[in-house]
């Protein structure tokens, strides 16, 4: 089912929330990811507001959608739209990375309500996902099963262990989305350890791959749906995205992988979520 | 006496526990007929996997299952299953507290023929040290029947270190096993032997010349090495004269280390450790390799004497 007009504005609307609390949180904390969380904004969006059905009120459903942020660095994104969800108060993530949190740097499942998987050391997420998908078959439930994926992150050998066996137990219940933004600690993630092409690796894995705009919000969803009909197979939904997206300094910037944004730049980024308007 | 691998009682236990809890899962990595989860995938195809050579995904999918209810017995080689996955084990079982049971095979110098690119000997050392893990190391079959049992309903994480070689039985149906505790498998009032795996039976053996020679020596088997009995410990090291700690695995960071920690802090008394002496091993038979590594009830016993001299 398509996506709509009122659906889509209100969404757009959504990420801006958590692009901003994205910001405000790692600023907060003077420490943190944003620009791997900023680029995988509308995604994550489009995931906990229009797709998945969970519900913080039934947090440990069997039937409910799982999503396992393999790129664990990207925390913010995770939490930012696990507290507009409601699985904790919203004032919780100003506790983000600090003492006594349930906000750890990386996501902690045993920590906080709504994480599915402890991740942050890179190349796990994909296998859990596994896992949580293979058990979803075993017991014949129908949920299905998300993971993102860092583009750096695929330079990990693990996540073609896993690749390989999402295929060979034919895990079409499970869709990755890779966030491809192309930058990664040291560089571009072409210069470090090109992982190019990433479409032919998948597809050579036996994956059914879709190339997508990562921050349109119509493609993002017009994948997910495509990989509901793909039957034998996992689905890598390869999303073309830009680091820092929204934040106009911080687009494309290799050095905002793991910065925090001073005050000034802090308001800067709000306003310009604001479309220019002053800060809420 | 019939002799029994740990690793053939191991296959057995599976099958049991899977006929009774449907959520027992058992993942391997090509080495099924080796770690004899064959006889489960025999049974409960449909709950079998075989995750081919690929360790690191084979511990992820475990920490998947299991958060989704089900309880993943994980195996493959003893050096496999920890030393090639470490930060998997650490970060995606034992941080999220995840009920998966890594039970490996083919352990210590006993692998035997295939050499010390094989031969685990650093692994208790390994998963002692990461927070929510469990350690056991069983001794012979029976032991072995139980502690699998006790693994399926156990809540957490569990490492347990199974053998290759047929060893003799120690124990009979009669005997309990509880996680955390240590067990008085001969009583003695000068010394205490403190065993596990593979050389709870030398130390048995041990034992009875040393009473011939008329030394009274206490033999604890420690089947698990942590969360350790302490009080046990404890207990050996103000009633007799010392301790002799006896296992298959580097002096390093093992069963000898654990129960010198806990000697050190409740009650000094001297520890004296037989073990792998920080060195690779080789090719060659179980007993022979044993031999000349100084595993045998010769080099316990020397231990003994040497504390009571």
């Amino acid at each position: 089912m398509a996506i709509e007009a009122q659906t889509l504005a209100s969404l757009k609307q959504t990420a801006i929330t958590i692009r901003k609390d994205i910001v405000k949180m790692v600023a907060e904390a003077s420490s943190g990811h944003p620009g791997g969380s900023l680029s995988a904004a509308d995604i994550v969006t489009v995931l906990y507001f229009n797709e998945m059905n969970i519900d913080p009120a039934n947090q440990n459903d069997p039937n409910r959608d799982r999503f396992v942020l393999s790129k664990g660095h990207a925390s913010p994104v995770l939490y930012a739209a696990l507290a507009e969800k409601g699985f904790f108060p919203r004032e919780e993530l100003m506790t983000f990375r600090k003492i006594n949190s349930r906000l750890q740097g990386h996501p902690s499942k045993k920590s906080l309500p709504g994480v599915e998987m402890s991740t942050g050391s890179l190349g796990q997420g994909l296998a859990a996902a596994n896992g949580i998908a293979l058990a979803g078959k075993l017991d014949k439930r129908d949920y299905r099963v998300f993971t993102m994926l860092g583009d750096g992150e695929i330079q990990e050998g693990m996540i073609w262990e896993a690749a390989m066996a999402a295929d060979h137990f034919k895990l079409d219940n499970l869709t990755a989305f890779l966030d491809y933004n192309h930058l990664q600690i040291d560089g571009n993630v072409e210069d470090i350890m090109n992982p190019a092409p990433v479409d032919d690796k998948f597809r050579a894995f036996g994956w059914h791959v879709i190339i997508i705009d990562g921050h349109d919000m119509k493609q993002i969803d017009d994948a997910i749906q495509e990989a509901k009909q793909i039957k034998g197979k996992p689905t890598m939904i390869i999303a073309n995205t830009i680091k820092g997206k929204g934040i106009s300094y911080m687009e494309n910037q290799v050095g905002w992988h793991g910065t925090a944004p001073n005050k000034e730049q802090l308001q800067q980024a709000l306003e310009e979520l604001n479309g220019g308007k002053q800060n809420d | 006496m019939t002799k029994i691998a740990t690793r053939d009682a191991y296959g057995k236990a599976l099958v049991e526990i899977g006929e009774k809890n449907p959520n027992i899962i058992v993942l391997d990595a090509d080495l099924s007929k080796s770690t004899k989860t064959a006889d489960f995938a025999k049974h409960y195809p449909e709950r079998f996997f075989d995750m081919g050579i690929a360790e690191a995904n084979m511990i992820g999918t475990a920490a998947g299952l299991a958060a989704s209810g089900k309880i993943p017995f994980v195996s493959t080689f003893a050096l496999f299953g920890t030393l090639r996955v470490g930060d998997q084990i650490r970060n995606s079982i034992c941080y999220p507290h995840l009920k998966v049971k890594i039970a490996v095979t083919h352990s210590g110098l006993t692998l035997g023929e295939d050499g010390a690119s094989h031969q685990a000997i650093e692994d208790i050392a390994m998963m002692r040290a990461i927070p929510n893990m469990t350690v056991i190391v069983p001794a012979d079959a029976e032991e072995t029947k139980k502690v699998i049992h006790a693994a399926a309903e156990y809540d957490g994480p569990m490492y347990i270190r199974l053998g290759r070689p047929a060893l003799p039985q120690v124990f009979d149906e009669s005997y309990t096993f509880e996680i955390g505790k240590g067990t008085v498998v001969n009583q003695g009032s000068d010394v205490t032997i403190i065993a596990m795996g593979v050389m709870l039976h030398p130390a048995l053996e041990a034992a009875k010349i040393l009473e011939q020679e008329g030394i009274s020596a206490r033999v604890i088997n420690m089947a698990t090495i942590k969360p350790i009995d302490q009080e046990i410990i404890i207990q050996a090291a103000k009633e007799t004269k010392g301790i002799v700690t006896a296992e298959e695995h580097n002096i390093y960071g093992g069963l000898g280390s654990a129960v010198a920690e806990v000697v050190t802090e409740h009650a000094p008394t001297t520890v004296k450790r037989v073990g792998v002496n920080d060195t690779f091993g080789e090719s060659g038979k179980p007993d022979e390799l044993l031999e000349k590594y100084g595993l045998t009830k010769e080099h316990i016993m020397e231990k003994v004497k040497e504390i009571l001299k």
